[in-house]
């Protein structure tokens, strides 16, 4: 059988893209661009390459499918700059698994970029400005490239402004493009020039029109080709009025999209959507777009006025109250408002037949909207959870009436004879924090956004034994479970539940996630345990497509089936690479220790030995030590603070988050919600072998620390460090520890249930947590300077506390330099924890409450943060040895480090 | 009047020969056969530059290429895997490389002559062989600086192209880049022979393109999915795009389906004779690997079979009965509409 080949236009990073009839308008990223991104440029001037991988990279998380690099910069040597970028981004496979368009005004430029790409690139632009003959040249260079082109509508007369001449250039290009230089049609992109409109200038009225017009005539004369098109210079007029220039943008792409627009550089997060602009603004916005009114541009500079002056909130002005129920009800949903719902919903249940009409129509569909966004980026994790709030005091609202109503269908069932027929419901999905751990704001993010989109979620909470979960799922025959958890220990704990859910028959599938899971390990561990599905989820974006894909019957064995050969991959690369990462014999990494010199190193007293107690530490001082980013990174938006503020895409959603958390903060410190409870000490202390320290408490009584030691084979001079190194043998030095806690959350945590406020109850967890590690910041401030005082002279910014730039560190049990979570019992004893910061440790040795933090202090000013890394058996076996340990049982407990399989 | 390739890959599926260097062992070959009376006071060791033998000791390697032929090669591949100058480095030969493709492409032309003196008859093609070079464009040497690259496009592809014209001059059919690990060293190839024909002016020959998949994620070395590396080659408008080296037959299978889905052009595939063993030896044996490369044939994903590292004459006499009993797979149409 003879097949066929379509002409799509097909691009390659490491991974293809093959642009169909059917594929949707494709998002070019524009950030790493250094003449569009002023911190991009910033950061290639000052060759912080790395950064710039990472704004790359966010453009790829963000949705971007190909990759605009643009290096024209009179500061920059642009080849130089171009080869760099592009050399090191072949090196991150996150990244450079979408397509390169290489950006330039200056054909060196490009041509240098080609020749570091090996995947098919599109190159930005060539054109006949210079002449047919250096088109025709530049053509065949980059067709010798392999890379598809940009032809901007230019040529010896200028660039083309009107529907005419951009068609007639156009024409021209390809007749050269596919007669001379043998390009296939589907490799020519045009870019037929987006010009600013409303500018003033009456010439400059109809270049919307001019565009959109064009478009739709180059795609009738020449169907193979593509059309893109910088769409921000559509606005430059309006600089500054983001609300205006969003819309424009909108407008804009809608006309321009239907005419056959396939492909545009633009900031897809900033675009507001069509359907949902103000529709006054609208309708001016298509006004001067498609240049119907003479009066157009005026009219939109008076809007634009208005908008400016009462800021973007308020001219959005309550005209939508003014509408029908089911566009206030979806208003109220996709915009997190809560004002009116309860009116809004009694308002719909009158309207419709019955009340779970209203749930299934007008609060559905809103739901819908707000999922579609979410889904496509243009929407934020804090937005969706503001939605759910509003969606389930809706729901709450119709509760009884649905219940009423429930009771009169049985009792007519009852009275009629016949049975009562439930409905089939949505599909349920259980979650649960496994045993021993408490952590969940994750969890119930994940809760959050499946509930958003019609799952029934019954959520178990934290510290849910297996069998709890398991009794649970039968009863309430649920058709997913999904477990999270944020310690290592609940790996071990998620395999053992998978392991059940085997032996009991269970043949629902099982959903993996939390802060310590990985791909990795549900491929190695969980799912080779339970055969009826495990799919490891990143993060609460990503659950509803699994959870979608999982529940379908028809997509399931196919989905699950990728799943498992991916897995399976996974788990015998896994097995081929650890046979290939040569550790060192342990003997080995213990001769090449960190060496400090001991004998120029005279330890400093500390003021005092034994502990100190903080029973209620003000927290306006605690607040002052918060950082923010890990506050973002919990409602999963990523990027640095404070930049994340006026990040391009998603600065005003992170910028409206601030400043919510700020008055949530000030709130819970008026009016004393919590207490900051913790505890330090500092004890003498010295290296009784290479990695034991011994301590010796205030009653003299003598403690042995157990640490471990990195054992993989580093470069000639890298040590194979042990926290053990940092402590002075046989002298006397000292060591330090802390425990910190958040105290008082549950009542507010249960309140917010009961109010159906999910944005509330995340809000405070995640702001506990915060509080927490700010603590932990602010007393290992104080120890340094003050308690144990070896840095008196201090003096750093909250931004260089939080780049520890500080001497000494503070190192977790369970974390990545000490990974061994049971050395906390040594370290609970040392400062009477339990009794002294109200913590108490469960099963699995996660702390309670969940916002709480620990650790040592180390003074040395070489003492520094390490993972450990992988350890191989003879350690294991020494460590057990030294600890006086059952080996499996410290196995158990350092899994994640092992080399081997036990 | 002789048959164009073209028109013997709608008829039939044509076999490609196997490995040179598991031939070559064989001689037992000494650093002094290697040198022969013209190196003999070379400064640097040369055992083992298997190419440098077109020039020494062409016999042997005339002898190699009728073997092949004689069990039924349509496509024999002229010794020239390493003869570019930046290979050559190694032997500090660079200033040979033209040479050396002269002279394999002669060795090979004379195979050829003998065999059709001898059998008369049917269409034999040479493939000028074009290696994949010992550094990289697409990856770094040293971990720690991702950046860094030992050579530069411009250097890859002013080496390939005087093994190009080489090869050219020395009057081979068409061009076989080959054993791609890195797909910007084969455009940096592909960009050589479109600028040589160019400048030249003469007729561009065919080309023939064939990546290694190197382990069982089903991507090339430097990253690349299967159907990434067909796009990111595509446009050196192929004769054939295939699969050689690093799997064998059993492991190189879903890719070569899957590679006959996607292709517009011909495919070709010459797997090694199985994964080696413990010794580093290829002990699949001719049948073993013929009836794996049967069932290719059957299921239509081919058009050009042979072998690769550990083949031998009898692997491809195997492979050769097996596969005349069926259709090549046919020549895709590529639509011109989008409808």
């Amino acid at each position: 059988m003879t097949k066929n080949i379509k002409p799509f236009l097909r691009l390659s990073g490491l991974e293809p893209l093959v642009v169909r009839p059917e594929s949707l308008f494709i998002n070019i990223g524009e950030r790493t661009n250094v003449t569009g991104s002023k911190k991009f440029a910033r950061l290639i001037r000052s060759d912080n390459y790395e950064e710039a991988l990472s704004v790359a990279r966010q453009q790829v998380e963000g949705g971007a499918q190909i990759l605009d690099v643009n290096m024209d910069d009179a500061l920059l040597d642009g080849e130089k700059a171009m080869t760099t970028f592009l050399n090191l981004l072949q090196a991150e496979p996150d990244i450079a698994k979408i397509p390169v368009m290489i950006d330039s005004s200056k054909f060196n430029i490009i041509e240098a970029g080609l020749k570091c790409v090996q995947g098919k690139c599109i190159v930005n632009s060539i054109s006949m400005k210079e002449g047919e003959e250096k088109f025709l040249e530049q053509a065949f260079i980059c067709k010798s490239y392999g890379a598809a082109v940009i032809v901007m509508a230019f040529d010896e007369k200028g660039q083309a402004d009107t529907k005419d001449r951009k068609v007639e250039i156009c024409q021209r290009a390809y007749k050269i493009l596919t007669e001379q230089a043998g390009f296939h049609p589907e490799d020519i992109i045009f870019d037929p020039n987006i010009f600013a409109i409303a500018t003033g200038i009456e010439e400059h009225n109809n270049y919307g029109v001019d565009f959109i017009e064009a478009t739709r005539e180059i795609k009738r004369l020449m169907p193979l080709t593509k059309v893109s098109g910088g769409v921000s210079n559509v606005s430059f007029s309006f600089r500054g009025n983001d609300t205006v220039r969003e819309a424009m943008h909108a407008v804009f792409l809608y006309h321009a999209i239907r005419a056959g627009m396939d492909m545009g550089i633009v900031n897809a997060g900033q675009l507001e959507i069509y359907e949902q602009i103000d529709p006054e603004l609208k309708e001016l916005c298509e006004d001067v777009v498609l240049n119907r009114k003479e009066d157009a541009t005026d009219k939109l500079l008076a809007f634009a006025d208005t908008v400016k002056s009462k800021g973007k909130a308020i001219a959005k002005d309550e005209a939508w109250r003014n509408e029908e129920v089911e566009k206030r009800l979806s208003h109220s949903l996709v915009n997190g408002i809560t004002d009116y719902i309860d009116e809004d919903t009694e308002e719909a249940r009158l309207k419709y037949p019955n009340p779970l009409d209203v749930i299934e129509g007008p609060l559905m569909d809103g739901m819908n909207v707000v999922g579609d966004l979410f889904g496509s980026g243009k929407m934020f994790l804090p937005q969706v959870v503001k939605s759910a709030r509003v969606m389930k005091k809706s729901v709450n609202y119709l509760f009884p009436f649905i219940e009423a109503e429930k009771e009169e269908r049985k009792q007519a069932h009852i009275a009629a004879g016949t049975v009562n027929e439930e409905g089939a419901g949505p599909a349920k999905i259980l979650m649960a924090t496994v045993k021993g751990d408490v952590h969940d704001i994750g969890k119930n993010i994940v809760g959050v956004v499946l509930g958003c989109n019609g799952y029934e979620v019954i959520d178990l909470g934290v510290m849910v034994p297996a069998e709890k979960i398991l009794q649970t799922a039968k009863e309430k025959n649920v058709d997913m479970i999904g477990l999270s958890g944020l310690i290592t220990p609940s790996l071990d704990e998620m395999v053992h539940v998978a392991k059940e859910m085997k032996r009991n028959n269970f043949t629902i599938p099982l959903m993996i996630g939390g802060a310590t899971t990985s791909r990795l390990h549900t491929a190695v561990r969980i799912a080779p345990e339970f055969d009826n599905g495990v799919v490891h989820v990143l993060d609460a974006s990503r659950s509803v497509s699994v959870a979608g894909s999982l529940l379908n019957k028809e997509t399931k064995p196919e989905f699950l089936g990728g799943i498992k050969s991916e897995y399976e991959k996974l788990k015998k690369d896994f097995g081929n690479k650890k046979s290939a990462k040569s550790l060192l014999p342990f003997s080995e990494s213990v001769k090449n220790k960190y060496q400090i010199n001991w004998e120029n190193f005279t330890p400093v007293k500390p003021s005092f030995t034994g502990t100190k107690v903080f029973e209620d530490y003000d927290l306006n001082e605690i607040y002052e030590y918060l950082d923010w980013q890990p506050f973002f990174i919990a409602w999963e938006m990523h990027g640095k603070f404070p930049q994340i503020l006026s990040d391009e895409t998603i600065g005003s959603a992170a910028t409206k988050l601030y400043e919510e958390a700020q008055l949530f903060l000030k709130k819970i410190i008026k009016e004393k919600w919590l207490t900051a409870k913790g505890v330090v000490g500092f004890w003498e202390a010295n290296a009784v072998s290479n990695d034991s320290v011994e301590v010796k408490n205030q009653d003299g009584k003598k403690l042995q620390l157990e640490f471990l030691r990195q054992q993989m084979k580093k470069a000639p001079g890298q040590p194979n460090m042990s926290l053990a190194d940092f402590i002075k043998p046989g002298a006397a030095d000292y060591i330090g520890a802390f425990a910190v806690s958040i105290h008082g959350i549950e009542p507010h945590i249960e309140r917010f249930n009961k109010e159906f406020d999910d944005y509330g109850k995340i809000m405070l967890q995640a702001l506990a947590d915060r509080l927490a590690e700010a603590f932990a910041e602010l007393l290992h401030a104080r120890a340094r300077k003050e308690f144990w005082g070896y840095a008196t002279s201090e003096h750093l910014s909250a931004k260089e506390l939080i780049e520890e730039k500080y001497s000494g560190i503070r190192p977790a049990p369970g974390y990545p330099a000490c990974p061994d979570h049971t050395e906390k019992y040594k370290l609970f004893e040392l400062l009477n924890a339990t009794e002294n910061a109200g913590i108490t440790l469960t099963e699995s040795l996660a702390m309670y409450p969940a916002s709480s933090v620990c650790g040592w202090y180390f003074a040395h000013p070489e003492s520094k943060y390490f993972g450990i890394g992988k350890i191989a058996k003879d350690q294991v076996e020494d460590y057990a040895n030294r600890k006086n340990m059952p080996l499996e049982d410290i196995e158990r407990w350092l899994r994640p480090q092992l080399d081997y399989e036990t | 009047m002789k048959k164009t390739i073209r028109e013997c890959l709608n008829e039939r599926i044509l076999i490609i020969d196997g490995a040179m260097g598991t031939m070559i062992q064989q001689y037992k070959l000494e650093e002094k056969d290697y040198r022969g009376a013209r190196f003999k006071d070379w400064h640097k060791d040369v055992k083992g530059n298997n190419d440098l033998l077109s020039i020494t000791q062409p016999q042997i390697i005339q002898a190699i290429h009728l073997k092949y032929l004689e069990s039924g090669a349509d496509i024999i591949e002229t010794n020239t895997f390493s003869s570019t100058s930046i290979a050559q480095a190694d032997y500090d030969m660079q200033s040979l490389a033209y040479e050396l493709n002269v002279a394999a492409a002669h060795c090979a032309r004379k195979a050829v002559d003998d065999f059709m003196s001898n059998n008369g008859g049917s269409e034999k093609f040479i493939a000028g062989a074009i290696g994949p070079l010992n550094k990289t464009l697409s990856l770094s040497p040293d971990v720690n600086n991702p950046g860094f690259r030992s050579v530069t496009f411009d250097e890859v592809a002013d080496a390939y192209y005087e093994q190009i014209r080489g090869l050219s001059d020395g009057g081979v059919d068409l061009l076989l880049v080959e054993t791609i690990f890195d797909t910007l060293n084969a455009k940096a190839a592909i960009y050589a022979i479109k600028k040589y024909f160019r400048d030249t002016k003469k007729q561009e020959l065919p080309i023939m393109i064939s990546g290694t998949i190197t382990d069982a994620s089903g991507r090339t070395l430097s990253g690349q999915t299967l159907e990434a590396f067909y796009i990111s080659v595509s446009h050196a408008n192929p004769l054939s795009v295939g699969l050689n080296c690093a799997l064998g037959a059993k492991e190189m299978r879903p890719h070569i389906e899957e590679l006959s889905e996607i292709a517009g052009c011909y495919t070709s595939a010459y797997p090694n004779a199985g994964l080696p063993n413990a010794f580093g030896e290829y002990d699949e044996q001719p049948d073993e690997t013929a009836h794996i490369i049967e069932e290719w044939a059957k299921e239509g994903f081919v058009n050009i079979v042979g072998g690769c590292c550990g083949t031998t004459p009898d692997h491809i006499k195997h492979i050769a009965e097996q596969v005349k009993k069926f259709e090549a797979r046919k020549l895709p149409v590529s639509e011109k509409e989008l409808v």
